[in-house]
């Protein structure tokens, strides 16, 4: 397969800075000897918990009873919303707001999955059954999951001391917009439905935790990333000192992609649960708790209008947005709408622009950071209207692109909302992408298939990568009013330390929180260098505790924060460890520290290097014998940085905001062919693209793109977490929300154009793993559109959507799009049949039979006790189960309409921890053949878990079910149930075998 | 098929890397809990419980299975090979960890222990797969960081001294 390897870097020729050297990590990872958070033993006693769960939407809480749970042996406390609300204070964001979060629900559930009640117990197996024994019992509300629709007047409120589900809404104008508009040659506008996705990482959520009876607060071991900002939240909320939480983060984490961010509200949770249980609690999530319930980033509506000129100048752009965040805001959200604010133009010289943005709740799993953190949203619109404006003005697309770039010479630019971007020449970037990548050929492959009649398109897109969050852009939400009574927030604070011992041992600590991006090697490849040593020298341990290393607010693994932040961080460390030894071998080789240099482990004249003393000699001076240093020159060798850019400076009066301190950029084209037949949209060629300054190690930052072009394919064809317009949650299982797995992952050519580094950054290395999100989804949404000639492209592309585009005459507008085919669910996880079976008995025998609770409870499959209840009807308890899903339902049957004995109607409820359903149906007994013709139809709709595990399995155990429940009927009359005719039956197995249900 | 208690705790023997390993599960306990939490062997991960990602894959007499759909009662008696059992008798890199190292096919890691597990038996049945037959071999294993094209690059590279290994044997 095609390999444009990044190079090496030349530049230091004997540095370990640039080049590809193998992973450090991998030396434990690939012997199975990692640490992760579940495999750190705990204290024997620790308990384990787990989380009853809302199977609705939208509900009132109307009673909990735990009593059956508390009474199992093994189970040592329950907590509830009501107990959060007693002991904990709502987790606050970043801006006053109508929402009380408290991590569990109070008096309401707001989305399929919030967890309701949480619960300890010796182990996770008993911890599951005392949940499964809690009842809680609901008042089902309307529900609301589409965010331009919950901004209604008349929509379901979601929370009551808000006015509106609009929770925040701003407006911003930079530049005159409205004269450019007013005066503009064209304009235009479309409207973007982006959706809801997420990167889900291989290792879930997991945190232990116990109580500190000398601090008063807590332990905590979990794998939150950080921002540690959010620690601040967590230890208001549990009404501690911040130092009294103690978080810990073990050396390594399975992924995050950003949604880690959002465990914080469990370990509140967890403490409250520990402190009442009296023992260590460790929680480990499961599938399909993280698909439903973690965290998520924000679906988004935005309508974009631009002002352009005959020749495809942009001079004016207008967004409009209504990102939709779900039932609660945590921080730091709604951040990443804010993040890439300063960013709203792209790389593109648009010198007037007016954003309104809507902060919305839905019935919907709240938001947190993913990867891309705002870029993907808002990208998809920029990028998309700049293909609308090429086609029409009628010029090529990579032409308006062009046109609209920034100039090389105007870097550092300031854009209009307030980044300043540092550094790049996006122009060449495009050419060397289009010259290396060869799009002629490309061309000339789309020319060809076209010329034979084949549906083949072209697509474009650029994006500024932004990294290294500046931790005031969030204050952008607040008016200046509210921001000068708040005071000033700026800075993004990175912390190194780098120490060396009495034997010249170096050590390293940061607070970079790695989940898989290997910053222990690129950190001793800094350090190393700055030493004179090689990596292997160097020790580099990126656990954290927040009771001893150097951290700030900033702490955490996010917005590519590692390259410019804990980069420079750990240059500025080893810089100052390396003078303070200059200084301590100045002295003893007789010249100034100016003139020191330090090669292969040794600190030496840098005009004869036969003046020379060991590195690890200095370390031992420094640690053994403080009499002998140089007078001004502290004993020991411990140097901390706490790294900040000046650049990042607060928002202005005007709302200007430099979002990030340095922006890389991305340029992607692609090829891409449409089955006419079938919908499937193939990759047939894709070229990437990242000037992000210096590279630290090449294979490390190819892994970044790789990674990122993996999920952004993902987000753009498979990935999407699908609720039904009442709230039910659909995407609970990788057999659900799908995922690229090796097979469909087409390969990618990456180019590697000349590096632009940052000025910003000790390195001039800027951020890499983002990018692709950001262009992938929209480069190809654009080869679509040039392929059908359509305009609104809505993710993910599922063939049976892109084949209702085919086949439509007119382009339909998106929201009107609804999937079908093969790939498509009903529109509400309803489970429906009929039949007819022959019973050897008299129609008056069965009907006694079908109402008789004692004969029934031998024949209803899994029936754990019936009886009879009401005029005509039954409640009892039923054991079911759909693949590996079992549970125990409360079932209630009425019957009416009786016509004995002829017919009658049923209707029905089912209760239980895998969620509710409601059904109905109706009954026939016909006389024949000496026996009985009984005639069914039911129609079963399902919520909870239940349905979010998956309708395919689900319709295929009820099938079995109903087998089941038919065959014990006939053999209760005395039949044999396997001659018993089950037309109904067999034709529709027939049909399941043939792949259709 | 014997019946067990299902309250009670069963012994459960097995060999693990070729050493014998004992603990005691519930009917219910998952083979994946058994082998990280009664015996103490974590290099096998947990990621999905439902059989689709495949980051729990051990070797199971010599068979690729997910170690989450299965009990621990289940492997009473079997021969069980996990990551931990893929170095070299002195310790160093066996030829599949290496390729992995030499190719950055990981990142995060928590996958690893199932695609070089899935690799494992792959390689024996096919030593020199194309790169369409790595990439089908590997479909039923879920990698987040990575983008696969080092996985499979690294796949080639083990296939190939595997190969050389084996002639060397010869």
């Amino acid at each position: 397969m095609p390999d444009f390897a990044i190079p090496e870097a030349v530049r230091a020729e004997d540095g370990h800075v640039g080049r590809r050297l193998p992973r450090i990590e991998d030396r434990a990872l690939l012997r199975g000897e990692g640490g992760f958070v579940d495999d750190v033993p705990v204290k024997k006693g620790t308990l384990h918990a787990a989380f009853v769960r809302s199977p609705h939407a939208h509900a009132e809480i109307v009673a909990i009873d735990a009593s059956a749970a508390l009474a199992l042996p093994g189970v040592f406390a329950v907590v509830t919303g009501a107990d959060m609300a007693a002991e904990s204070d709502p987790m606050i964001v970043g801006f006053e707001n109508p929402i009380d979060y408290y991590g569990l629900a109070v008096d309401k559930v707001r989305y399929v999955g919030e967890p309701v009640v949480a619960v300890a117990a010796t182990d996770r197996y008993r911890a599951e059954d005392a949940a499964d024994l809690i009842e809680v019992t609901y008042n089902v509300l309307p529900a609301v999951v589409d965010p331009v629709a919950a901004c209604a007047p008349d929509a379901p409120k979601l929370h009551p001391r808000s006015e509106s589900n609009c929770v925040s809404r701003r407006h911003f104008v930079h530049g005159d917009p409205d004269t450019a508009f007013a005066e503009a040659e064209c304009t235009t506008d479309l409207t973007i439905r982006y959706p809801r996705n997420s990167i889900t990482p291989m290792e879930t959520y997991a945190a232990v935790v116990e109580t500190n009876r000398e601090t008063g607060g807590f332990d905590v071991l979990s794998n939150f990333q950080g921002p540690f900002s959010v620690h601040t939240v967590m230890a208001l909320a549990l009404r501690i000192r911040t130092a009294a939480l103690r978080h810990r983060s073990p050396k390594n984490s399975g992924g995050s992609f950003g949604s880690k961010l959002t465990i914080f509200p469990y370990i509140v949770v967890l403490c409250v649960l520990a402190r009442k249980a009296g023992r260590p609690v460790k929680w480990i999530e499961d599938r399909l708790e993280h698909l439903s319930a973690s965290s998520v980033a924000p679906n988004r509506v935005t309508k974009v209008e631009a002002a352009y000129t005959k020749d495809g100048t942009v001079t004016g752009l207008r967004l409009t947005h209504w990102d939709d965040h779900g039932a609660y805001l945590r921080a730091p959200m709604p951040a990443p709408i804010y993040r890439m604010h300063g960013v709203s133009t792209n790389g593109y010289f648009i010198r007037h622009l007016e954003v309104t943005n809507h902060i919305v709740s839905t019935n919907k799993c709240p938001t947190g950071a993913v990867r891309g953190f705002g870029g993907p949203q808002l990208y998809f619109a920029v990028e998309r209207m700049m293909q609308r404006i090429a086609v029409l003005t009628g010029r090529d697309p990579l032409d308006v692109i062009r046109r609209n770039l920034i100039a090389a010479e105007q870097f550092p630019y300031k854009a209009i909302a307030g980044s300043l971007l540092d550094s790049g020449d996006y122009r060449q970037t495009v050419e060397e992408t289009v010259e290396q990548g060869d799009l002629a050929a490309l061309k000339r492959r789309r020319d060809a298939a076209r010329a034979e009649g084949r549906l083949y398109g072209i697509g474009y897109a650029a994006c500024v990568e932004p990294s290294q969050s500046n931790m005031g852009y969030i204050s952008t939400l607040k008016t200046g009013l509210e921001r000068e009574r708040a005071g000033p927030k700026d800075g993004a604070v990175a912390s190194v330390t780098v120490s060396v011992d009495a034997l010249g041992s170096v050590n390293v600590i940061g607070d970079s929180v790695p989940q898989g991006q290997g910053h222990q090697t690129a950190l001793a490849q800094i350090v190393a260098d700055q030493l004179g040593l090689t990596p292997d020298d160097v020790v580099v341990s990126l656990d954290t505790d927040t009771a001893k290393d150097g951290w700030s607010i900033a702490a955490g693994n996010y917005s590519c924060r590692f390259a410019p932040a804990s980069a420079s961080a750990a240059h500025q460390a080893a810089t100052r460890v390396r003078e303070k030894m200059a200084r301590i071998a100045a002295a003893n080789l007789n010249v100034p520290a100016a003139e020191v240099e330090f090669t292969d482990g040794k600190i030496h004249a840098a005009n004869n290097p036969d003046n020379a003393i060991p590195f690890y000699r200095v370390g031992g001076l420094a640690h053994w014998s403080p009499s002998s240093l140089p007078d001004d020159v502290e004993p020991g060798i411990r140097e901390t940085a706490m790294w900040n850019a000046p650049e990042l400076t607060p928002t202005t009066a005007k709302d200007e905001i430099n979002t990030s301190l340095a922006y890389g950029f991305g340029f992607d084209f692609c090829g891409v062919e449409v089955d006419p037949d079938t919908g499937a949209v193939t990759v047939d060629r894709y070229v990437s693209a990242h000037d992000c300054g210096t590279i630290l190690n090449p294979g490390l930052a190819e892994g970044q793109i790789r990674g990122s072009w993996a999920s952004a394919f993902g987000a753009t064809f498979l990935e999407e977490f699908r609720y039904e317009d009442d709230g039910t949650f659909r995407s609970g299982t990788f057999a659900e929300y799908l995922v690229p797995t090796a097979a469909e992952l087409p390969d990618i050519r990456l180019v590697h154009p000349t590096p632009h580094p940052s000025p910003y950054t000790r390195l001039g290395a800027k951020g890499i793993a983002e990018g692709n999100q950001y262009t992938t989804p929209v480069c190809i949404a654009n080869a679509v559109a040039d392929a059908l000639g359509v305009e609104d492209i809505e993710l993910p592309l599922k063939p049976a959507k892109v084949l209702a585009w085919v086949q439509a005459e007119e382009p339909p507008p998106s929201a009107a799009v609804e999937p079908d085919g093969d790939d498509a669910l009903p529109a509400r996880p309803t489970i429906d049949g009929s039949g007819e079976v022959q019973v050897p008995a008299p129609p008056e025998h069965v009907w006694a039979m079908l109402l008789d609770p004692e004969r029934m409870a031998r024949i209803v499959p899994g029936c754990e006790r019936l009886e009879a209840a009401g005029e005509a009807g039954f409640a009892g308890a039923v054991v079911l189960g759909a693949g590996p899903v079992r549970g125990r339902f409360e079932a209630r049957i009425d019957l009416t309409d009786l016509e004995k004995p002829h017919r009658a109607r049923l209707s029905g409820t089912a209760d239980g921890p895998l969620g509710s359903s409601r059904g109905e149906g109706a009954f026939e007994l016909v006389a024949q053949d000496g026996g009985t013709l009984v005639r069914y139809r039911y129609s079963v709709e399902l919520s909870g878990k239940i349905a979010a595990v998956g309708g395919r399995m689900v319709r295929g155990a009820a099938r079995q079910l109903i087998d089941r429940f038919l065959r014990a009927l006939v053999r209760e009359a005395g039949g044999d149930a396997d001659s018993g005719s089950s037309r109904g039956l067999s034709a529709r197995l027939k049909r399941l075998v043939g792949g259709r249900a | 098929m014997k019946k067990l208690d299902r309250n009670g705790r069963h012994p459960v023997r097995l060999t693990l890397n070729g050493m014998p390993e004992e603990g005691f599960a519930e009917p219910r306990m998952l083979l994946t809990d058994f082998l990280r939490h009664e015996v103490g062997a974590t290099g096998t991960h947990v990621a999905c419980e439902h059989g689709v990602c495949g980051a729990c894959t051990v070797r199971i007499d010599g068979k690729a299975v997910r170690a989450c759909l299965m009990l621990a009662v289940q492997a009473d008696g079997a021969e069980i090979e996990t990551i931990e059992g893929l170095a070299e008798a002195d310790g160093s890199f066996g030829p599949l960890q290496q390729a992995f190292h030499e190719n950055f096919a990981l990142q995060c890691g928590f996958c690893t222990p199932g695609f070089l597990m899935s690799l494992s038996e792959y390689l024996e049945k096919n030593p020199d797969p194309t790169v369409e037959e790595i990439k089908v071999a590997l479909s039923g294993n879920l990698c987040r960081c990575t983008g696969y094209h080092e996985i499979i690059n690294a796949g080639l590279d083990a296939a190939k001294a595997l190969r050389e290994r084996r002639q060397q044997t010869d």
